[in-house]
């Protein structure tokens, strides 16, 4: 019983520290905010580009998804699966790497333009609202096709076989089956695309800008870093919080289907319709798949020749986002752990809305209530990487219980009363009972952690330390256009990330 | 003596009471229609439930507020007896010390008992490479390893075929003798409770009645068992 006590209470301590830190910091941009009345024409725009450009990304990428998802799931072809594994990539792909490769594709200087010039049209520009809509379609129509497969994969293969029975024309079957499906399916995968765009920073830092392409998060760290103007940073954290809160809320009514993580299976869906279809579908996946693909292997092309002759300091930057990565990591497991395993006991709903609570803090809004809590203890330098750190771990922690919470109320469901009966307690429950069925989805959320805070680019920039993160230095090399150095990084972070991903789930799947 | 003095609990629409006494070493089978409080019964005694009221005791003591573990009790569920993750020996040793730290004469009981339960050579397997009887004869015998005084059963055997079901009772019998083991077993097989236990418990109309002599309560049951027996 004590035993059991301590867990709980370790677990309350877990979610009421989690809950000083968000709220902490909250109330000390409250405290420190003068009043919505302080912002400008400038902070305004950049509210209202922030909600129509997670609008729009998200049309775009609910939108276009559509073929893609059906293509794939009613054509089965070689490579369908590694494809489908593949559209759950851009999830734990560093952000500032997709960026360096839509610039190879999409940039002044890259393929699509050079082939425009050749044909005697206009060209297209990135930089700006279109680059930051591109950015986000990049990111998110991978994951509207995932969630959106699922939909069709829902859809009973019986139903599939009465339609062929009955002579269904693809029309029919798009109105009888298809159509119900998108319409139950659609808002989620809008909504969770819309929540995505919503707190976007990295993408709006390199490819937006100006007045016509600064999101609130944007507006945050310009705020912050250029003018130090903390009252104005504090208000626009409060204004993004609020955004959140309200798309939150909207969520509530929406379920959002989760996906993210390993391959779909192949369950064998419907039979496509023939004809003019096979061809209209291999084009949409080839395009799709292209998207997605060319800007990776472009910044491959130039970056694997480049890694022998990379400098000492990026190499230098890459083992210090490698010890922080996998030091955040550890710590976001650990927390995981200690909140899954309370809330799997039956404890107050209020733990599991603690751990949930990052999802309406961004990384920027928790960095600048961390600084005015602490500039009178450390320097911006001197907090840097353990503020970084702390914010990567409690950011992974609402991914990580997706995966853990389910694991660990099952767990306490088959084993509890069995444990409970040979008095197994403590060190011993965790050893033999908690460690060895849960280890799956702790490697994952550890691989999903590791893999999100290699990549990150968002509180570090705040603090600008001297000691830089990977993805700091590889966004200084593409600022003062050392691009073949910024190609070789991109390749070196991208590998880091998926390594520490795969390290970590391949580490869960190993025989317990 | 196992005694349960005006023990009562409430969830939701359900409720059950009890007030019987239990003497050692006895064998009885719960039975009683679905949902009517069998499993709740056992919960109540094994310490995975808290009654609202009343009290358990056991040899005079009351460990109404005792934790599970800490309880004269071994319970067999009806399903996840055996941590798939661990070997035949660990799941066994399990009943001597959860933290699987067995001295020499711990480790030489846990490989005797699986002699006992006929598990001769598999102390090394993990549950899945076991058949289901053989799964069964593991949770049998880490029960006896424990030597509890009471024990518990919530039809743990519910999914074996009838040849191993009564390969298992046997067992199970042997057992309880050897332990000298008050033992208490929902069933929902009128068969199993004439073969095993001499009286049985009928749970009723939101009350866990007295024991009664199996044979004349089977014979010529209440109209409401008679209908769920049909």
């Amino acid at each position: 019983m004590a035993a059991r006590l301590r867990g709980v209470i370790a677990g309350r301590i877990v979610a009421a520290g989690l809950g000083a830190l968000i709220l902490g910091t909250l109330a000390a941009v409250a405290w420190q905010a003068g009043g919505l009345s302080g912002l400008g024409e400038w902070d305004w725009r950049a509210v209202r580009f922030t909600i129509w450009q997670a609008a729009l990304s998200a049309t775009l990428s609910a939108a276009l998804a559509v073929p893609v998802a059906r293509a794939l799931a009613r054509r089965r072809f070689r490579g369908r699966g590694l494809l489908v594994t593949l559209l759950g990539a851009p999830f734990i792909l560093p952000v500032i790497v997709a960026i360096m490769g839509l610039i190879s594709v999409f940039g002044r200087n890259g393929a699509l333009n050079e082939g425009l010039r050749i044909l005697g049209l206009p060209e297209i520009g990135i930089y700006g609202w279109q680059g930051v809509i591109l950015a986000h379609v990049f990111f998110n129509l991978p994951l509207s096709v995932r969630l959106l497969l699922q939909g069709w994969q829902a859809i009973p293969s019986e139903r599939f076989r009465l339609a062929s029975s009955l002579g269904f024309a693809p029309a029919d079957i798009a109105r009888h089956l298809e159509r119900p499906m998108l319409r139950a399916a659609l808002p989620g995968v809008w909504l969770a695309v819309f929540l995505v765009c919503l707190t976007s920073f990295t993408v709006a830092l390199a490819l937006g800008g100006g007045p016509r392409a600064t999101t609130v998060e944007l507006a945050i760290y310009q705020a912050f870093r250029f003018d130090f103007d903390l009252g104005r940073a504090a208000t626009l954290g409060l204004v993004q919080i609020a955004l959140c809160i309200a798309a939150l809320m909207v969520a509530r009514w929406i379920a959002i289907p989760a996906a993210f993580g390993a391959g779909m299976d192949e369950r064998q869906g419907p039979t496509g319709p023939r004809g003019w279809r096979v061809a209209a579908d291999a084009a949409v996946i080839a395009l799709a798949a292209g998207f997605l693909l060319w800007p990776l292997v472009a910044v491959m092309v130039v970056g694997v020749p480049r890694l022998p002759a990379l400098q000492a300091d990026i190499w230098w930057a890459a083992g210090r986002s490698v010890v922080m990565a996998v030091i955040s990591a550890l710590l976001a497991v650990t927390l995981c752990l200690t909140l899954a395993l309370t809330i799997a006991r039956g404890a107050g709903r209020w733990i599991e809305a603690a751990g949930m609570l990052p999802l309406i803090a961004s990384p920027l809004v928790l960095g600048t209530g961390l600084f005015i809590l602490l500039r009178d203890l450390a320097s911006p330098q001197q907090m840097a990487l353990p503020v970084t750190v702390a914010i990567n771990a409690a950011m992974a922690l609402p991914f990580g219980l997706q995966a853990l919470i389910p694991a660990a109320r099952s767990l306490q469901d088959d084993y509890g009363q069995l444990a409970a009966s040979l008095d197994l307690r403590g060190w011993a429950r965790l050893r033999y009972l908690t460690l060895p069925r849960l280890v799956r989805p702790l490697g994952f959320a550890g691989g999903l952690a590791a893999a999100l805070a290699m990549g990150d680019l968002g509180v570090i920039t705040l603090f600008a330390s001297d000691q830089p993160t990977l993805p700091l230095k590889l966004y200084q090399l593409m600022n003062s256009y050392r691009m073949a150095d910024a190609a070789g990084a991109a390749v070196l972070l991208m590998a880091l990330s998926f390594g520490l991903f795969w390290v970590f789930d391949k580490g869960g799947r190993l025989d317990a | 003596m196992l005694e349960l003095r005006d023990i009562a609990i409430r969830q939701d629409d359900f409720s059950l009471s009890a007030d019987l006494s239990l003497e050692q070493g006895g064998r009885f089978a719960v039975i009683g229609a679905s949902g009517s409080g069998k499993s709740t019964l056992l919960s109540l005694i094994g310490g995975f439930l808290a009654p609202d009221s009343g009290r358990i005791l056991w040899q005079g003591q009351d460990i109404t507020g005792v934790p599970p573990g800490d309880r004269p009790i071994s319970t067999l569920f009806q399903h996840h007896n055996l941590f798939p993750h661990l070997t035949v020996k660990q799941n066994i040793g399990m009943g001597l010390r959860p933290d699987l730290r067995l001295n020499r004469y711990q480790t030489t009981r846990v490989s005797q008992v699986i002699d006992q339960v006929g598990l001769t050579g598999t102390g090394d397997r993990r549950p899945a490479a076991l058949s289901g009887g053989q799964q069964s004869r593991v949770a049998l015998a880490r029960v006896l390893l424990r030597a509890r005084p009471v024990l518990l059963l919530d039809e743990p055997f519910a999914a074996l075929g009838p040849a191993l079901k009564a390969e298992m009772l046997v067992l199970l019998a042997d057992i309880a003798d050897s332990t000298q083991a008050t033992v208490l077993m929902v069933t929902h097989d009128p068969q199993d409770a004439r073969v095993f236990s001499p009286k049985t418990i009928l749970v009723e109309d939101g009350r866990a009645h007295p024991p009664r002599d199996t044979g004349p309560l089977l014979d010529d049951p209440p109209p409401g068992l008679r209908a769920y027996l049909g």
